[in-house]
């Protein structure tokens, strides 16, 4: 297996802006990496920069230890998916999973043998005769990823391989690539849009946004200390709470537009000025408020209320800010509704106001959980 | 599709109607190729007897077996030739991107715009110094590089997704595996449409074969046709219709398969 390395990789388009810039990361042989950002953040130009389908403007591309910048595509010894397949509609499946052995003069009866494990694997061993266009996107999907993986590259290239899927076929992919890709040790290399995908498969996640890395690092790292607002609000569903608010280390509080100041625990304000910051909270940690709270309670107005059946999550006014909570449970709660709710202080967040960094981390998440009717 | 019975009878009256409006004169020249002189003169429509004696004419006058041969040489020619010139021409023109590429394909296009005759005149000189007149190369070779076809191959071409150049890339297939492995398999209808087309126009052509031909050896059938009717002061239509009869015979035949073809290609469809 194949490390790829991207040194100070950048790609523009007119000579002028760079739609990628200064890209610097290092994906170990084995892992599995997940390229994550909203559409048009050049995560797709990327991933076909390390294809070769893509021209590197600046930087050095490695693949393994030799320098790939200018490879063509088939001497890079990897294998992509596409987003829709890209299978050949007038080849049968036996013959899309065989089509780049034949090319690569692979004997024949190693290349049967070949698609039949892979076709075994991945349960299309029944459809071998049949025309792509003959099958279900869920079984044209895996006709995509077996001719990945018949190849036999060490690197693995994915782009958005699950977004013609409907949900709970998604939800199974979703394991059987990450179920295969541990049990043949390739290195992966998977964009997509979705943060849950991101979320469930990734060994490490890089989050790319306007070209530029956000953050790089393992989903839970990401979720707990998220590097800026941008992540902050990227990764989780639904997204961070964040506010622009007042600290005040003097009384080591910050205080929120509509003038509720909450008392932050010892040595949040560590390195802090007195300022303005943006304050971020996960849903999660907006609790149910009970009887005597160790935790600060206010009232808010609730604005929408979604009943999950094993959760509710609500809207309501922070100040001038719309926030989300999400309960354990199904509330009772309906729009209009003023409820209390608990804040857990020891799980916010302080970010910059301007430039955006991580200047307080949330606590541990195991900490503080109140017994009763807490999140997740 | 479901329709009312009095719709049904009135499209299948005009439908009826302009099949035989449009089949009248074929089933005509089929009815005097039996017929003998003063029938024909006569004006009648059925023939007394169904007997070949016309076309045995035909074929002791002319040689009309080396005149199909030599059509069939040409259509044939003429139809491979256009699919390998037009679609490499294609294959440039929408995998290969390179400055100026719609400037160019616009300037081939609009080559459409030029008649025919208008070159013609040229390209006799061309031929006529390459010393290749009464050649199959000279009566082929100028129709090879086909403006028509090479935008129709370019238009299928195009809706090809990127996605499976990039997939054969990435596999390892040159641009020229790519072109014979993928594009042109997927392509087969338009390439059936295209052959279709060029044969069919050669076979039909007549001005061309005229002016480059001056003895038997490559003549083609329509100039024979055209030497059936002129032997003679008083000409034997009779015998003229039976040759009409012998020539378009290939042409009906090649339709129909190309129909069956051409509407399987149309109902496969394509695959997102």
């Amino acid at each position: 297996m194949k490390k790829v390395e991207l040194i100070g990789i950048s790609k523009s388009y007119d000579r002028q802006k760079d739609v990628i810039s200064n890209i610097d990361v290092r994906i170990e042989p084995g892992e599995f990496f997940v390229l994550v950002g909203p559409s048009g953040c050049g995560k797709s130009t990327m991933l076909r920069m390390i294809a070769g389908l893509e021209e590197i403007t600046g930087g050095t591309l490695k693949i393994g230890e030799q320098t790939a910048n200018r490879l063509p595509p088939s001497r890079r010894d990897l294998s992509m998916v596409f987003q829709n397949y890209a299978l050949y509609p007038h080849l049968s499946v036996e013959d899309n999973i065989t089509f780049g052995l034949d090319v690569k003069k692979v004997p024949k009866a190693e290349r049967k043998k070949r698609a039949q494990d892979t076709a075994e694997m991945l349960g299309l061993t029944d459809y071998m005769k049949r025309k792509p266009r003959e099958l279900s996107g869920g079984q044209r999907q895996r006709v995509a990823l077996a001719r990945a993986i018949v190849s036999e590259a060490p690197i693995c290239l994915m782009d958005e391989p699950l977004s013609n899927l409907d949900a709970k076929l998604r939800g199974h992919m979703r394991s059987e690539i990450r179920r295969i890709q541990r049990q043949l040790g390739i290195t992966m290399i998977y964009v997509t849009h979705d943060q849950v995908e991101a979320m469930t498969m990734g060994d490490r996640i890089m989050i790319l946004h306007e070209g530029k890395i956000q953050q790089i690092g393992s989903p839970i790292e990401i979720y707990n200390h998220p590097a800026n607002p941008f992540v902050a609000t990227f990764i989780g569903s639904p997204p961070m709470n964040l506010a622009q608010a007042e600290a005040d280390p003097g009384t080591s509080s910050v205080i929120l537009p509509g003038g509720e100041p909450i008392r932050l625990p010892e040595g949040a304000f560590e390195g802090i000025g007195k300022g303005p910051v943006t304050v971020g909270i996960r849903p999660e940690f907006l609790m149910p408020a009970q009887g005597t709270s160790e935790h600060p309670v206010f009232r808010a107005e609730v604005t929408n209320v979604e009943v999950l059946g094993h959760e509710t999550v609500f809207s309501f006014l922070a100040g001038t800010e719309e926030w989300t909570a999400k309960w354990n449970g199904q509330w009772q709660i309906q729009p209009g509704d003023r409820i209390p709710i608990a804040l857990d202080e020891e799980s916010i967040c302080l970010f910059d106001a301007k430039s955006g960094t991580l200047m307080k981390k949330p606590a541990a998440r195991q900490l503080s959980v109140p017994a009763e009717g807490a999140a997740t | 599709m479901t329709m009312s019975v009095p719709k049904k009878i009135t499209f299948y009256t005009m439908l009826t109607v302009s099949a035989v409006i449009l089949f009248f004169p074929i089933v005509y020249a089929f009815m005097i190729s039996f017929m003998t002189g003063p029938e024909i003169l006569q004006g009648k429509f059925f023939p007394e007897s169904f007997h070949l004696d016309n076309y045995i004419r035909v074929f002791d006058r002319l040689p009309l077996l080396n005149y199909l041969l030599n059509s069939f040489i040409v259509s044939a020619g003429v139809m491979l030739g256009q699919l390998v010139v037009c679609s490499l021409a294609a294959y440039a023109f929408v995998f290969i991107p390179f400055r100026g590429s719609n400037f160019v394909f616009f300037l081939f296009i609009s080559t459409m715009m030029i008649p025919w005759e208008a070159t013609m005149i040229p390209n006799f000189f061309i031929i006529q110094n390459l010393n290749w007149l009464n050649t199959y190369q000279g009566l082929t070779l100028p129709f090879f590089a086909l403006a028509f076809g090479t935008f129709l191959l370019r238009q299928h071409f195009k809706t090809i997704p990127k996605e499976l150049h990039e997939a054969s890339q990435v596999a390892g297939l040159g641009p020229f595996r790519f072109f014979l492995k993928v594009v042109l398999p997927v392509s087969k209808t338009s390439l059936v449409t295209l052959g279709a087309y060029g044969f069919l126009t050669t076979w039909n052509m007549y001005l061309w074969p005229l002016l480059v031909t001056t003895n038997n050896s490559v003549r083609t059938v329509q100039i024979g046709l055209k030497q059936l009717q002129s032997q003679e002061v008083a000409t034997d239509w009779g015998v003229v219709m039976a040759g009409v009869i012998v020539v378009i015979i290939p042409t009906l035949l090649l339709l129909f398969l190309g129909q069956k073809q051409l509407q399987k290609g149309l109902t496969q469809g394509a695959l997102k």
